[in-house]
């Protein structure tokens, strides 16, 4: 397949001329093809050019640890491969509504956050066509945008017959901030205050995203010190999360003392963050060429001691799940993926791991200190929200265990590099393995080096129609536990 | 397997802060709070600091002196790394909520208190006080430092504070996010869902004043309010102990020094 794409490692910059344009046809093609082959679409975009429009195809060749980039050029419209590939439909949905470039012959053109600048002037947040099911007994419920919980917002339409759920749709737009709008004016600063707040519980996967994007742009190395204070951030945040995450769980059948423990120690986990960088969602830590604060001995020390007391308190409080027949009974089998499911709509994260598949940015497409400290791929088969909660169960253990071994041994070296100019007419992809799953920042230069474009792909992105899969022939109470046991962004999807 | 929930609970102790009746938990040495301004010592550069600025906190009037309002501030701490001076600095009070907007503002001439306090609802609700939580465009930082308050080591139904999970039990709304275009509606409806008498509590500089987003187009908190605030609690995310102060101070639970 030589000449139809270029090959590329995580953060490997290369020249915009570089990329190959391939006649609409073969790049549909050659995606399609791809796919099929077991690669995953990444991303599927497009960035406005002079005349018409540059659109990208990332394939993940997550076995051999390299992307494949491929372009063609398309004026008004271009045919769409969500026929042949499920993996594009949001993509392309996201492209005709940002960029009025129509993908011909997708299936159905919904709206995907209903942004107020839109190419659908009518679009009202919410209204639009539903799928459903019509038959005697079948009824529709539908949930939000607000919710119970202290949760963000979204809407959930449920086709039921009586308390089976023949079909979830998911239909956001509500948290739309206008993010990618507004990137591109941005000042350095402001840009990385709206990485840090992209997806706000996951501010060290998209920053260090960002930031190793324009790190590679400008030809410097964050100090290997920085790599590594990076790659704590990031740990603390997964742990953080999962042991959040588990405790709901728990709350959400009933299983009162690990809920209430996972809660409290949710918050020592933020505290670990808050101790190096005074916040407890790192904000302000990870900049452009390093990180902003250092750790001395003492916070060393305090950081071991507290990750030690964390795991105790966690081990005691989390392995209980596994213990109690009751939860055991409301996690297994229930709202089960298949592992062709998720290889075919292209699930990423923990929810792909739960599924059986090996995948992981931080093994597969290892950057930074990932490169030289390996983690464990953790993976189970089952699907279910067992599948979920043991692999976050056995990766926050993991996590634990590599951050310790990187307090103990945290190399020896300045925070920062000094600061270089972005090549001009250059493209990087930047993969990051958030807690939720594979963060893909796309940054593009102009001929003065300066940023022209730039996509944020959460792994929300990927992952929301994982959940709606999830629910297919469950009862619709059990909803809140599915919805946990993936528990997506809705600002990282709506941006 | 009763044995094993035992030893758990042996294992998590006590873990219910003393506060307010003891000290609060300490915080991180680099957390950073009140910001104080040190008039004397800001020599009027050209303002390295209000340029520098993500959120543009910070406004200078004619003679170049400079003003800080903590209710879009982040407290990313880049003008005090910034200023040759040391002029702005962050102090380690956590104490930041005030009823009245204009007391968010600071110029290192009136650093009198800020006041919280709001007699009307800590008569009415004083001693039992449910809020219904609305995000709107919220990051989910908010979210999770609100959220925290209700974990055992904050435990506000301490205080009689909880969340309800439907307007029509709330005495108030505790709103998250710059509020998105998307949102208003919602908002709104959730607002007049609750039955009055009713207060407002806005949670982080995005509420407050729209925060980072205060200029997009997309959001309307700050420029095109859609519901009036009664007590703003700033921050990025406002640390939840800021929050349970400023919750308590509202409703007089803890006296304003
Ligand atoms: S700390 Fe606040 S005022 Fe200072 S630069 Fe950051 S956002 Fe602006």
């Amino acid at each position: 397949m030589a000449g139809q794409s270029i090959v590329l490692r995580n953060n490997q910059p290369v020249a915009l001329t570089e990329i190959p344009r391939l006649s609409l046809d073969a790049f549909r093609a050659w995606t399609v093809s791809q796919v099929e082959a077991g690669k995953r679409l990444a991303v599927l975009c497009c960035f406005p050019q002079i005349h018409g429009f540059l659109l990208c195809a990332v394939l993940a060749d997550d076995a051999n640890g390299w992307l494949e980039l491929a372009g063609a050029e398309a004026a008004q419209e271009f045919p769409s491969l969500t026929p042949q590939c499920v993996q594009a439909q949001l993509f392309e949905r996201e492209i005709f509504e940002t960029y009025g470039l129509r993908p011909v012959d997708h299936p159905w053109l919904k709206p995907v956050r209903f942004p107020c600048a839109s190419h659908h002037p009518n679009h009202k947040i919410g209204e639009m066509d539903y799928f459903q099911v019509e038959g005697p007994e079948v009824h529709e419920v539908a949930v939000g945008p607000v919710h119970a919980g202290v949760i963000e917002p979204g809407h959930f339409r449920f086709q039921c017959h009586g308390e089976r759920v023949f079909h979830l749709e998911i239909s956001l737009g509500y948290q739309h901030r206008g993010v990618m709008q507004a990137l591109l004016q941005a000042s350095e600063s402001q840009r990385r205050h709206l990485m840090e707040t992209a997806a706000g519980d996951a501010t060290a996967g998209h920053t260090t995203a960002y930031c190793n994007a324009l790190d590679a742009l400008a030809g410097r190395q964050a100090p290997a010190r920085a790599h590594a204070i990076r790659g704590i951030a990031l740990e603390f945040e997964r742990i953080a999360c999962h042991i959040g995450d588990l405790g709901a769980m728990a709350g959400d059948v009933g299983f009162l003392p690990t809920q209430a423990y996972c809660g409290r120690i949710r918050g020592a986990a933020l505290n670990m963050t808050a101790a190096i960088c005074g916040n407890r969602f790192s904000r302000g830590l990870i900049r452009p060429g390093g990180v902003a604060y250092d750790l001395d001995d003492a916070i060393i020390r305090h950081l071991l001691e507290r990750l030690e007391a964390v795991r105790a308190d966690a081990v005691s409080a989390i392995e209980l799940l596994w213990i109690t027949p009751s939860v055991l009974e409301r996690f297994e089998r229930t709202g089960v993926v298949s592992k062709e499911i998720a290889e075919e709509i292209g699930l990423v994260g923990p929810a792909a791991r739960a599924c059986g598949l090996n995948r992981d940015v931080r093994h597969d497409f290892a950057r930074g200190i990932y490169q030289f400290q390996q983690i464990p791929i953790a993976s189970v088969e089952s699907g279910d929200v067992y599948g979920r909660a043991m692999v976050r169960w056995l990766e926050l253990l993991r996590s634990m265990t590599f951050v310790r071994e990187m307090l103990l041994a945290l190399p020896d070296s300045k925070i920062m590099s000094e600061p270089g100019a972005m090549k001009p007419e250059s493209i990087v992809v930047s993969l990051v393995e958030g807690w939720r799953g594979e963060i893909c920042h796309i940054a593009v230069t102009d001929a003065q080096g300066e940023l022209s474009g730039y996509k944020i792909i959460d792994p929300s992105f990927h992952n929301w129609f994982g959940l709606a899969c999830a629910l297919r022939d469950e009862a619709i109470s059990d909803f809140p536990l599915c919805n946990k046991s993936f528990n997506l962004s809705y600002c990282g999807f709506d941006l | 397997m009763l044995f094993e929930i035992l030893k758990a609970r042996f294992q998590q102790g006590h873990q219910t802060t003393a506060y307010p009746a003891g000290p609060p938990p300490q915080l991180s040495e680099r957390f950073a709070g009140m910001p104080a301004i040190e008039r004397s010592a800001c020599h009027s550069c050209d303002g390295i600091c209000a340029g520098l600025c993500p959120s543009r906190a910070i406004q200078r009037d004619a003679a170049g002196a400079v003003a800080l309002d903590m209710g879009r501030c982040l407290f990313c701490n880049e003008c005090a790394e910034a200023c040759p001076k040391d002029a702005i600095r962050f102090t380690s009070q956590y104490q930041l909520a005030a009823a009245k907007r204009e007391d968010l503002i600071t110029d290192g001439v009136n650093a009198d208190a800020r006041l919280a306090l709001n007699e009307r609802a800590a008569r009415l609700y004083g001693r039992s006080f449910a809020l219904r939580v609305v995000s709107a465009g919220g990051c989910g930082a908010c979210e999770a430092d609100v959220n925290v308050l209700t974990t055992l080591t904050w435990d506000i139904g301490r205080f009689g504070l909880h969340y309800a999970a439907s307007p029509r039990h709330a005495d108030g709304l505790l709103l998250i996010g710059p509020v998105p275009e998307n949102m208003a509606f919602a908002v709104k409806e959730t607002y007049d869902a609750i039955p009055a008498p009713k207060f407002v509590i806005a949670v982080g500089a995005c509420a407050i004043s729209g925060g980072m987003y205060a200029d997009h187009p997309e959001c309307h908190a700050g420029r095109r309010p859609i519901i009036p605030i009664d007590l703003h609690i700033p921050g990025c995310p406002p640390h939840p102990l800021t929050i349970l102060d400023g919750l308590l101070r509202f409703l007089g639970r803890i006296s304003e020094e």
